[in-house]
């Protein structure tokens, strides 16, 4: 049995391994009442064991599905193991899904138990409840308000742990007996996709998927047990996974836990951690606060930030890569670093980064660079959750700003003659849980996935994504209409949040934007201008000027590439509404869903297309407590400017 | 709203009066706030007192803190008369409040204004001026102490990420939430709430309600809270008391005196002669 146990083929397995041979090593932090508690290899590898038998004394059975909804707690990481140890299998859900996207996944995944953080998601497994058959015990973690719970399913961690260890008592050879049955080629977890379209998907990802995979990435990055990192992202997507769960169960790093939500950014400042992954929508908002900061500084501040950055824009990147760059510049970049780099590396809890990762969507590459000019090792990466996350990551030294960079060791990756990337990772998943059609359709019989995604490769090897594959089209004058792209040019601009391009089948391309209420909102302040709430500001003259300006530039940019002048933005309007993943408009990781855009403002985009110059519009918006409600607007639709052949101005027509 | 849902399947708490307002009459001159009120605030309940603008509620309050001495009339707090005291020495017998306008030290964090709410639990010697200077050992472990207990409001109320922030940065609704943190830090028996919710949105007001239902529960605070939002007394009090022109109209639950008929009389305007 102890041979079994040390294959170190599973997660449990490895977590034994930390305990015997880093036992005293923090694995993981977490703020509790404003004071960071932390629990080593030895007490972790306890409360798994613990959780683990507690939930054998609740009688999970192998093979059970077992949900985990909440935050990033240490307790709920640990619940992977516990129900791994015990040869179940963990389905994890996104937080902030509401109760009728949950009872999807519990319903579809025929989960037996549901691993709750608090009452909130207490509640929303509860109203759905009736409807689910399999669901047999609910735990929660965080006792506050629960008292009045009376029903016998719902148990407190607490207690199932005291059974656990009873248990353990009674039966010590269970655990590690348990343990020793796991298999690398056991599915770890059910990971369901968010999915732009259609009902979820839940991918089958083993340890062998997980753990080769982190791995490899590992011994890519040089990362030790010494690196820290701040989990903060839903431990739900595959990516966090990857980071906080497999890499750290390979090298047996400090994961640390913020104290809420909300404290994220204070957090990161606490550890400074050395290894860092955020989706490119919080590298573009630290970057539109900087913005904003910056305009409301001192004259002598802001000039001297404007110098500085303008000096790290010359030779950043070029230093960060170890080129040569000229003696003069080094000498400025360096007092740069002391006067403005290194403390706003600092007030971000930026300064100890090593390794920065970006990736679900691509990244603008202005705001790419201006990160690395800064001196933060910032990558790309590219990966799906039918990859375990691990496709392409960019290598040091070999960054390019419009690329996600070479495949990763041990991957496999082609273009297909219909220009749609494929790939074969360590990583490549077993298949859809009770999906087959789904997954005959991406994985093929020689073991490719297809990703969905239109992509070419360089001629340095690199990866260049472009967009979804489906949503690349034409205009009716057959230019190339890649939607991603624009909206990604108008998303540098601090004031767009969120931007959707239409064009496929149309004469000219038209979007919806929607403004960034933070930063119009101060933009305004500034200028005197009073408003009431977001529909109001969006529907100022004085914004829709600011945001034509932004989209006329994007337009001049546009027309200096010969395949994309032709796809330049003739008119716009500005959302009444924030686009929400509550109201189905974005994914839960803020991706847009057009097909559902299209259908709610179909009446917005014909406008578009027409003479009008305002259209009414009502639309459904849900609240954080899941009522809904009516919003109705008057919105203008304004025409921006565009550039011709020899960028010669004229005015659209 | 769950939470709300949830308190209204909880039993009453029918504990002994806490405390019992006799007979009070209050004027200002010639005006007249209070006119012979009665009523009694029970240990655990959740009291509502209510009225049209002017109908003496803060007034009322103001009578019960000791910030104003009635003209007639005695209250009697925990079984003993209590006659002319001052708020400092009702607040050392566990009775706190909060405004109805925010009032916070605006340039203070979060964190020193609720620590503020400790002074009276704070042990005399340990932490009189001159130790407190010099911060010495036992200055330390008791600040430590009360730091603690600060840190576990600040966790109740969910106000972690703005434990460094100067209250006057706050938004209003963030400020009441801090408010109500300070006079908790007190630890009191009965809780004076000033219309918590006035100003405040939809979500705003949801998140205040959980929250002095949680008070209610977690701690069994006593609370008597003055609101105008009818929506919001109806759901989470247990009964209610109907000032009008300093006089009391009504005394009952939330359905009994919704259905009074003095009641929408007062509220609809029918005029008083």
């Amino acid at each position: 049995m102890q041979a079994a146990i040390d294959a170190d083929d599973t997660a449990p397995k490895l977590v034994l391994k930390h305990a015997r041979e880093r036992g005293d090593r923090p694995a993981f932090r977490e703020k509790d009442l404003g004071i960071w508690q932390t629990w080593t290899w030895r007490q972790m590898a306890a409360e798994i064991r613990a959780m683990a038998c507690g939930l054998a004394a609740l009688g999970i059975q192998r093979g059970d599905r077992i949900a985990i909804i909440g935050d990033n707690r240490p307790q709920l990481y640990w619940a992977f193991d516990a129900i791994q140890a015990i040869g179940a299998v963990p389905v994890p859900l996104y937080a902030d899904s509401v109760a009728a996207e949950m009872q999807y996944v519990l319903a579809h995944a025929e989960v037996k138990l549901a691993f709750c953080e608090n009452q909130e998601q207490i509640d929303k497994v509860l109203s759905v409840r009736d409807q689910m058959l399999s669901l047999e015990h609910l735990i929660y973690e965080d006792p506050r308000g629960m008292r009045h719970y009376a029903q016998p399913f719902i148990h407190a961690l607490e207690q199932v742990e005291a059974q656990g260890r009873a248990y353990d008592q009674a039966h010590p050879e269970f655990f590690e007996a348990e343990v020793a049955k796991g298999k690398g080629e056991d599915v770890a977890i059910i990971a369901y996709t968010s999915g732009t379209t259609g009902n979820p998907k839940g991918v089958l990802l083993t340890f062998d998927n997980l753990l080769n995979s982190a791995r490899l990435a590992s011994e890519m990055e040089k990362l030790s047990d010494r690196e820290e990192i701040l989990a903060y992202l839903p431990l739900a997507w595959v990516g966090d996974h990857f980071f906080s769960v497999a890499q750290q169960h390979v090298t047996g790093f400090t994961v640390n836990c913020p104290e809420s939500s909300d404290t994220v950014m204070l957090d990161l400042r606490d550890i400074g951690p050395t290894f860092f992954l955020a989706p490119p929508a919080i590298f573009e908002n630290f970057l539109t606060q900087i913005r904003i900061r910056m305009e409301d500084a001192s004259w002598l501040k802001r000039k001297l930030v404007n110098f500085f950055l303008g000096v790290a824009g010359r030779c950043g990147v070029e230093l960060l890569e170890g080129r040569r760059v000229a003696l003069k510049d080094r000498l400025l970049y360096a007092l740069g670093e002391f006067l403005v780099y290194g403390p706003l590396k600092n007030n971000l809890g930026y300064s100890r980064i090593r390794i920065a990762y970006t990736g679900g969507a691509p990244l603008g590459e202005e705001v790419f660079n201006f990160y690395r000019s800064i001196g933060l090792n910032l990558k790309q990466l590219y990966g799906q959750t039918e990859s375990s996350a691990y496709v392409c990551i960019q290598r040091d030294g070999d960054v390019k700003a419009d690329t996600v960079g070479r495949p990763c060791p041990g991957v496999e990756l082609k273009i297909t003659e219909d220009g749609e990337i494929v790939y074969k990772s360590p990583g490549n998943f077993v298949g859809y849980f009770k999906n087959d059609e789904a997954t005959r359709e991406t994985l093929d019989a020689d073991g490719w996935v297809h990703t969905g995604d239109a992509g070419i490769i360089d001629d340095d090897g690199h990866l260049k994504v472009i967009d979804r594959a489906k949503d690349v089209g034409q205009l009716s004058d057959g230019t190339l209409f890649a939607p991603q792209y624009i909206e990604n040019k108008l998303k540098f601009f601090p004031y767009i949040r969120e931007a959707v391009a239409h064009g496929a089948g149309r004469d000219h391309v038209a979007c919806f934007i929607n403004i960034d209420l933070e930063a119009v909102s101060n933009w305004a302040e500034r200028r005197g201008i009073s408003y009431t709430n977001f529909a109001d500001l969006a529907s100022r003259d004085q914004v829709y000027e600011l945001i034509g300006g932004c989209i006329e530039e994007v337009n001049r940019t546009l027309a200096q590439d010969s395949a994309l002048r032709g796809s330049q933005i003739k008119r716009f309007l500005l959302l009444h509404k924030e686009l929400d993943a509550d109201d189905g408009e974005l994914t839960r990781t803020r991706k847009l869903r057009r097909r559902i855009i299209a259908e709610r403002y179909a009446a917005l985009i014909e406008a578009l297309y027409s003479e009008r110059d305002h259209v009414e519009v009502e639309s459904q918006v849900t609240f954080e407590d899941g009522r809904k409600g009516v919003l109705a607007a008057d919105l203008k639709l304004r025409e921006a400017r565009t550039f011709g052949r020899e960028a010669t101005e004229r005015r659209a027509a | 709203m769950a939470a709300v849902a949830q308190h209204k399947g909880r039993e009453v708490a029918a504990g002994e009066v806490l405390l019992n307002v006799e007979n009070i009459s209050l004027s200002f001159g010639a005006v007249q706030a209070l006119i012979d009120v009665s009523f009694d605030i029970r240990k655990g309940e959740i009291r509502a007192i209510i009225g049209p603008n002017g109908a003496g509620k803060t007034s009322m309050l103001n009578v019960v803190n000791g910030f104003y001495h009635p003209r007639h009339g005695q209250i009697v707090y925990k079984g003993r008369v209590r006659q002319q005291m001052r708020p400092h020495e009702a607040a050392a017998q566990g009775i706190s409040r909060t405004f109805q306008n925010v009032a916070l030290f605006r340039g203070m964090t979060t964190l020193d204004n609720i620590m503020t709410g400790r002074n009276l639990k704070m042990n005399r010697w340990k932490a009189n001026l001159l130790p407190a200077a010099l911060y010495v050992g036992w200055t330390r472990s008791e600040e430590m102490k009360q730091r603690a207990f600060v840190e576990r409001i600040i966790d109740f109320l969910e106000i972690e990420a703005i434990r460094k922030t100067p209250v006057g940065r706050l938004p209003y609704g963030l400020q009441k939430r801090v408010e109500l943190g300070r006079a908790l830090a007190a630890e009191p028996e009965l809780l004076l709430l000033d219309e918590p919710m006035a100003g405040m949105n939809i979500e705003e007001k949801q998140d205040m309600c959980r929250f002095i239902l949680d008070v209610n529960d977690e701690f069994g605070t006593t609370i008597a809270l003055i609101e105008h939002d009818m929506g919001v007394v109806m759901d989470i009090s247990d009964r209610v008391v109907v000032l009008d022109h300093g006089v009391k109209i009504a005394d009952g639950t939330p359905d009994q005196v919704k259905n009074n008929r003095d009641v929408i009389d007062a509220y609809l305007g029918v005029s008083h002669d």
